[in-house]
C-alpha cells in the first residue's frame, strides 16, 4: 500500500466502490466511470463480483489516470463504503491520506475509526426514505444519490452525468426525473457539508477521442462477426458467456435477411462443453467458419475432441476466458491458468496454436486472425483471454477493419481442383509446408474420404504400420514450425540493447508497461518482449538470447509460461525468473517493480546498464 | 483391412438409378468384421436404400462414433465424406456438420454402447434438437471390439458367452427416443432386408431426427444360446407392426399399393411414405400408444419393429433455426461482413 500523496492528486487516483451485489449499483458505478472518460480523462474500470446472483459484497474500482495506464492501481484513494458487512475490510483497504464515504444514516464510529484517512457520512438511505417511495426504488436510488456525491466531491461534470441518465431513462420520464432528483440531493448535501472539491478531482483533457471503454468479449464476439463465423456452439460458462451474448445479438442485428427473416447463422447452445466443440469440429469440416468460447473447466472437457482436431487436421477456434482454477476454483475471479493444458491439451503427442491477446482491442484483431490460422494451418486455435479482458471495461482505440479483408480458408480443393488431380492425398505435404489440402463433403467424390482420429496415412487411409504413421506424426511437428511464421510475432519495448528484459503475456501488459516506467524513474532500464502466440516465434528466441536476465511475468502459481518457454526454445533455465501473481485480482504494477528490484538488488543499476 | 478397395467389376446391364449409378458405385471398402456379422448385412441394405433414393455419393454424409458399427461407415458409398469421430460424441459432429450445410444428407451409424453408454446425452440433445439426419443403431447388446462385455442394451437374464447373466435392466433405444419427443422412430431386424431398406430410405426422407435401432446380431460374442440378442431368438420374437415403404414422387401409390390397410404419408419434399399396418390395434401417429405397445411387448421378451412412431409435423433444427436456405459454408464474404461503417456505430454505444 503506498502512501497517498495530499498535494495534488488531480486525475490521478482510485475510487472503490464497496456494494451489495444485486442493488442496482453497477449502473451508478458504471456512469461515473463513463463520466471519467467523458471529460476526457482516461479510466480503467474493474469490476470484483461475487459468484452469486444477490445478497453478497461486490467491488467496483475505477482508476482515474491522467497518464493513460491500463492496469489496476493497487492503491485506493476513495472508498465508497455501501456494504457495512464489508466494513472492516474496506476501511483497512484506503490509503493513508484517504477518503472514506458511508452511508451515515446508521452511525458506525467503532469500526470507522482511522486516525490517517478522514471518514465522510452521508445519509443516503435517510434522505432516500424521506424523498421517494417504494422499497425497491429506495434502494436503487441510493446509488445515484453517491453518485451525485462523488460528483461535488471530485468535481465531475454534474451536466454529462444529467445527459447520460436522459439516455438511459429516455423512454421513461417518472423514472428519469427521481434519478435527476437523486443525483440532485446527493450533490448538494455534499457542496453543503464537505469542502468540495477534495484534493482528488477531475479536470477536463482531451485524452480519450477515438477511444471507447468495452471489454473483451464483446470485441471477441465483433471479431468473429468480422471474420465471418456461422456457427457457434457453446455451453455457459462465466466467465465467457457474454462473448456468445454479444454473438448472437450482432447476429440478430446483422445477420438476418430484412426480407426473409432467414438467419445467416446458427448458434447452438449445447448440452455441455464436450458436444460444443464437437459441433464446431463437425462445422468446421463441413467448411464453415465455426467457434466456441469456454472457460477453464471448458477446456478440460474439450480434451478429446480437441485432439481429434489436432491429429485429423480440422480448424476450430476456441475462446478460453481464463478464471481461477483447479477445479471450479473461484469463477469470477481472474488467472492465466490454463496455458499448459492450452497448450497440450489432449492426450498423445499434440501442441496447439495459442494466441495471447492483451486487451480488449486486440482480441478484436486476434479473434477474427484466429480463424484465418485455424483454417490455413487446419487446426485448432486457442484464443486465450481471461476475465480481466472478457469481462472489464478497458478503454481501446477505435477498431478499424480492412476493407480489403478476404477470409483465407487455407487450402480447400475446389470441384475444378478434384477434377485436375489423378487422386486426392488428404494428408499429403504437397508443398513443403507440413500443410496437407482439404477437400469438404458435397463437392465431389473425387474429395472423398475418410476423417479418421485412428491411425492414418499420409493418403488418408487407415494404417497400422509404424513408418506410415510416423510420416504423418513428423509432419504434423513439422506443421508447428510453419505456425511459428504464421502467428501474430511478439512486440518488443525498449531499444532491446538492456541487459535484462521482462517477458509476458495477456493482460499483464498494463501492470509491466507501468512498471516499466516506475522502474525508469529508479534508474532501472529494461527491454520488455510481449509474446503474442504460442508457438514462440524466432523473436522470442531472440529475445531470450540476447538477455542476461529475463523476468517471466505471468498469473499463475506454477510459472507455466516460464515452464513452456524452456521446454520449447534454447533458452538457459537459470536465466529466467518467476514473477507470479494468482490472487484472483488484476495485476499491478508494484507486483512486477518489487519482483525486478528484489532479484537484483544492490545490483539494480549496475545490472541494467550492461 | 479397410483400405483395402475392391475390385470394380464393369457389368453394362447392372440396373442404374436416376444418376446412371449402379450398386457398385455406392460400394465401400472391404469389411473388416466377423464373417456373418449383422453390421454387414446393414452395410447392404444401406448401400441399397442409398443408391435407390438416388442421391449421388457426394451428397450424402457419413457418420460414427467408435466400436463395430461405427468402423462399418467405411465399408459404403465410398464417394461420400465419412467422419468416424469419438467415441458417443457422433451426434454433436452432425448437429455440427448439419448446421454448415443443411443440403447434404446425414447419416449416422453407432452401436448400442456409442448409443447407450458413453453417447446416451448427445444422443438425447441430438433428438431434442431434432437434427436433419437418419440414425441407425446397430445393436448388438454387446461390446464387440473390447470382447464382448454387456452392453447397456443387454436384456435382463440375457447371458454373455462366459455363461453370466445381465441383471441389470436395458435402455431401450426406441422407448428412449419416443420420451425424448423423437419425430421419427422404428426399429428392424439385420437379417430383414424387406423391413430394413424401406425404412432406411423414409429415414433418409423423413425431415428430422430419424432413429432406426436394428437388431443385429454379433457372431463372435452374443450368437449363442441364453444371448436375447442371437439371430435364433430375435427370429422368434420378432414382431411387425407397420411396414414402411418410401414411394418415390413419380410412382404412383393406387397401382402399387391398392390392397391391405395401406397409408401414405406426404414428406416434405412431396414424396411418399406408404405405411401398410400389419397390426390393426398398431397407430404410429400416437405417441402414448406407441410407448405403451412396446412396452408391453418387451415385458413378454418380444421386439415390436417396423416404423413405429412418426411426426408428419416434424420441425428439424433449421426449420426451428430459420436458418437462410443456402448452406451456411457457402454464403460469400461479402454477406458476412458488416463493413466498418456498422462497425463505427457498433463502436457508438461504448463511448
Amino acid at each position: 500500500m503506498q502512501t497517498a500523496d495530499r498535494t495534488d492528486r488531480t486525475n490521478d487516483f482510485v475510487i472503490k466502490l464497496a456494494n451489495v451485489n444485486g442493488t442496482g449499483s453497477a449502473s451508478a458505478n458504471t456512469m461515473l466511470m463513463k463520466t471519467v472518460f467523458r471529460m476526457g480523462v482516461p479510466v480503467v474500470g474493474k469490476n470484483y463480483f461475487p459468484s452469486n446472483i444477490q445478497g453478497m459484497p461486490t467491488w467496483y474500482e475505477i482508476r482515474v489516470t491522467k497518464d493513460g495506464y491500463m492496469a489496476r492501481a493497487g492503491r485506493v484513494d476513495l472508498m465508497v463504503a455501501m456494504n457495512a458487512e464489508t466494513y472492516a475490510k474496506d476501511i483497512k483497504e484506503v490509503s493513508p491520506g484517504g477518503y472514506l464515504l458511508y452511508d451515515s444514516s446508521w452511525p458506525r464510529p467503532a469500526l470507522l475509526k482511522r486516525d490517517d484517512i478522514t471518514i465522510m457520512g452521508v445519509p443516503l438511505a435517510r434522505m432516500c426514505n424521506e424523498t421517494f417511495q417504494g422499497v425497491r426504488a429506495r434502494i436503487l436510488l441510493k446509488n445515484i444519490m453517491y453518485a451525485g456525491v462523488l460528483a461535488a466531491l471530485l468535481d465531475m461534470d454534474l451536466e454529462l452525468m444529467r445527459s447520460m441518465l436522459g439516455e438511459s431513462y429516455a423512454a421513461k420520464q417518472s423514472l428519469l426525473d427521481s434519478n435527476l432528483r437523486a443525483l440532485e440531493i446527493g450533490y448538494n448535501y455534499a457542496k453543503e457539508h464537505f469542502p468540495c472539491p477534495l484534493p482528488l478531482r477531475m479536470q477536463r483533457l482531451d485524452k480519450t477521442k477515438g477511444h471507447v471503454m468495452i471489454d473483451g468479449n464483446t470485441t471477441s464476439a465483433m471479431g468473429c462477426l468480422f471474420a465471418g463465423a456461422t456457427v457457434g456452439a457453446w455451453y455457459p460458462i462465466t466467465p465467457s458467456t457474454s462473448l456468445m451474448d454479444a454473438f448472437k445479438s450482432l447476429c440478430q442485428k446483422y445477420r438476418v435477411d430484412p426480407q426473409t427473416n432467414e438467419r445467416n447463422y446458427a448458434i447452438i447452445q449445447a448440452e455441455d462443453e464436450l458436444s460444443a466443440i464437437g459441433m464446431v469440429v463437425g462445422a468446421a469440416w463441413n467448411g464453415a467458419r465455426a467457434f466456441t468460447p469456454t472457460s477453464g473447466p471448458g477446456v478440460s472437457l474439450m480434451n478429446e475432441f480437441i485432439g481429434l482436431a489436432y491429429y485429423t487436421e480440422i480448424p476450430a477456434v476456441i475462446f478460453d476466458v481464463q478464471r481461477v482454477g483447479p477445479s471450479t476454483g473461484m469463477p469470477t475471479r481472474t488467472q492465466q491458468c490454463d496455458l499448459m493444458s492450452s497448450a497440450y491439451a489432449s492426450h498423445g503427442d499434440t501442441r496447439h496454436v495459442l494466441l495471447f491477446p492483451a486487451n480488449p482491442e486486440e482480441c478484436f484483431y486476434l479473434a477474427a486472425q484466429s480463424f484465418d490460422l485455424a483454417e490455413r494451418l487446419q487446426t485448432p486455435v486457442l484464443v486465450l483471454l481471461d476475465l480481466d479482458i472478457g469481462m472489464n471495461d478497458w478503454m481501446c482505440s477505435d477498431l478499424k477493419w480492412d476493407a480489403a479483408y478476404q477470409p483465407d480458408r487455407g487450402k480447400v480443393m475446389s470441384k475444378d481442383d478434384l477434377l485436375k488431380i489423378e487422386k486426392f492425398w488428404r494428408y499429403y505435404d504437397h508443398d513443403g509446408d507440413a500443410i496437407p489440402y482439404r477437400s469438404l463433403p458435397g463437392v465431389h467424390s473425387k474429395g472423398a474420404f475418410f476423417t479418421r482420429g485412428s491411425g492414418h496415412n499420409q493418403y488418408g487411409g487407415y494404417t497400422e504400420d509404424s513408418t506410415e504413421y510416423q510420416i504423418v506424426l513428423d509432419r504434423l511437428k513439422r506443421k508447428f514450425d510453419t505456425a511459428k511464421k504464421l502467428v501474430p510475432p511478439a512486440i518488443l519495448h525498449g531499444t532491446g540493447n538492456h541487459a535484462v528484459g521482462l517477458l509476458s503475456i495477456g493482460s499483464c501488459d498494463g501492470a509491466v508497461r507501468e512498471a516499466i516506467d516506475q522502474l525508469q524513474r529508479k534508474g532501472i532500464q529494461v527491454d520488455y518482449l510481449r509474446v503474442r502466440a504460442f508457438p514462440f516465434g524466432e523473436e522470442v528466441e531472440n529475445f531470450l538470447r540476447q538477455h542476461q536476465q529475463i523476468f517471466v511475468i505471468e498469473q499463475n502459481r506454477d510459472a507455466q509460461l516460464k515452464s513452456m518457454l524452456i521446454l520449447e526454445t534454447a533458452v538457459e533455465k537459470a536465466k529466467l525468473h518467476s514473477i507470479l501473481h494468482y490472487s484472483g485480482l488484476p495485476m499491478t504494477a508494484h507486483v512486477v517493480v518489487d519482483g525486478v528490484c528484489a532479484a537484483l538488488g544492490n545490483d539494480a543499476r549496475l545490472v541494467a546498464s550492461r | 483391412m479397410s483400405f483395402i478397395a475392391k475390385p470394380k467389376i464393369a457389368n453394362l446391364n447392372l440396373p442404374r438409378n436416376e444418376l446412371g449409378l449402379t450398386r457398385r458405385d455406392y460400394d465401400g471398402a472391404m469389411s473388416t468384421l466377423c464373417a456373418g456379422c449383422g453390421h454387414d448385412s446393414i452395410t447392404a441394405a444401406i448401400i441399397e436404400a442409398v443408391w435407390s433414393l438416388s442421391i449421388s455419393p457426394e451428397q450424402l454424409v457419413k457418420l460414427s462414433g467408435i466400436g463395430c458399427s461405427s468402423k462399418s461407415t467405411a465399408y459404403f458409398v465410398s464417394g461420400a465424406h465419412g467422419f468416424n469421430s469419438v467415441h458417443g460424441r457422433m451426434p454433436s459432429i452432425a448437429s455440427g456438420a448439419s448446421a454448415a450445410n443443411r443440403q447434404l444428407h446425414y447419416l449416422g451409424v453407432s452401436g448400442d454402447g456409442d448409443t447407450l453408454s458413453i453417447g446416451f446425452g448427445q444422443l438425447a440433445h441430438a433428438i431434442r434438437r431434432n437434427v436433419n439426419m437418419a440414425y441407425i443403431c446397430e445393436n448388438n447388446g454387446v461390446y464387440g471390439l473390447t470382447k464382448g462385455q454387456f452392453s447397456a442394451a443387454a436384456d435382463i437374464g440375457s447371458k454373455n458367452k462366459k455363461g453370466e447373466s445381465n441383471q441389470q435392466p436395458p435402455i431401450d433405444p426406441c422407448l428412449t427416443a419416443l420420451t425424448l419427443g423423437a419425430t421419427f422412430v422404428a426399429r428392424s431386424f439385420s437379417g430383414d432386408k424387406q423391413q430394413l431398406v424401406p425404412l432406411i430410405k423414409a429415414a433418409m426422407k423423413h425431415p428430422g431426427f430419424a432413429l432406426i435401432d436394428v437388431l443385429s446380431p454379433c457372431v463372435t460374442f452374443n450368437d449363442h444360446e441364453g444371448s436375447t440378442k442371437s439371430y435364433a431368438y430375435v427370429r422368434e420374437h420378432f414382431e411387425e407392426v407397420v411396414h414402411a415403404d418410401y414411394v418415390p414422387p413419380r410412382a404412383s401409390i393406387s397401382v402399387e399399393y391398392a390392397e391391405g390397410k395401406s397409408m401414405p404419408v406426404t414428406m416434405h419434399d412431396g414424396t411418399q411414405i406408404l405405411l401398410r399396418k400389419l397390426n390393426n390395434d398398431y397407430d404410429p401417429a400416437n405417441r402414448g400408444h406407441a410407448l405403451e405397445y412396446l412396452r408391453n411387448r418387451q415385458a413378454e421378451g418380444e421386439y415390436v419393429t417396423g416404423l413405429l412412431f412418426m411426426d408428419t409435423e416434424s420441425r428439424d433444427f433449421h426449420t426451428v433455426n430459420q436458418t437462410t436456405q443456402t448452406p451456411l459454408n457457402q454464403l460469400p464474404y461479402s454477406v458476412l461482413n458488416p463493413g466498418q461503417a456498422q462497425l463505427d456505430k457498433m463502436l457508438n454505444r461504448y463511448r
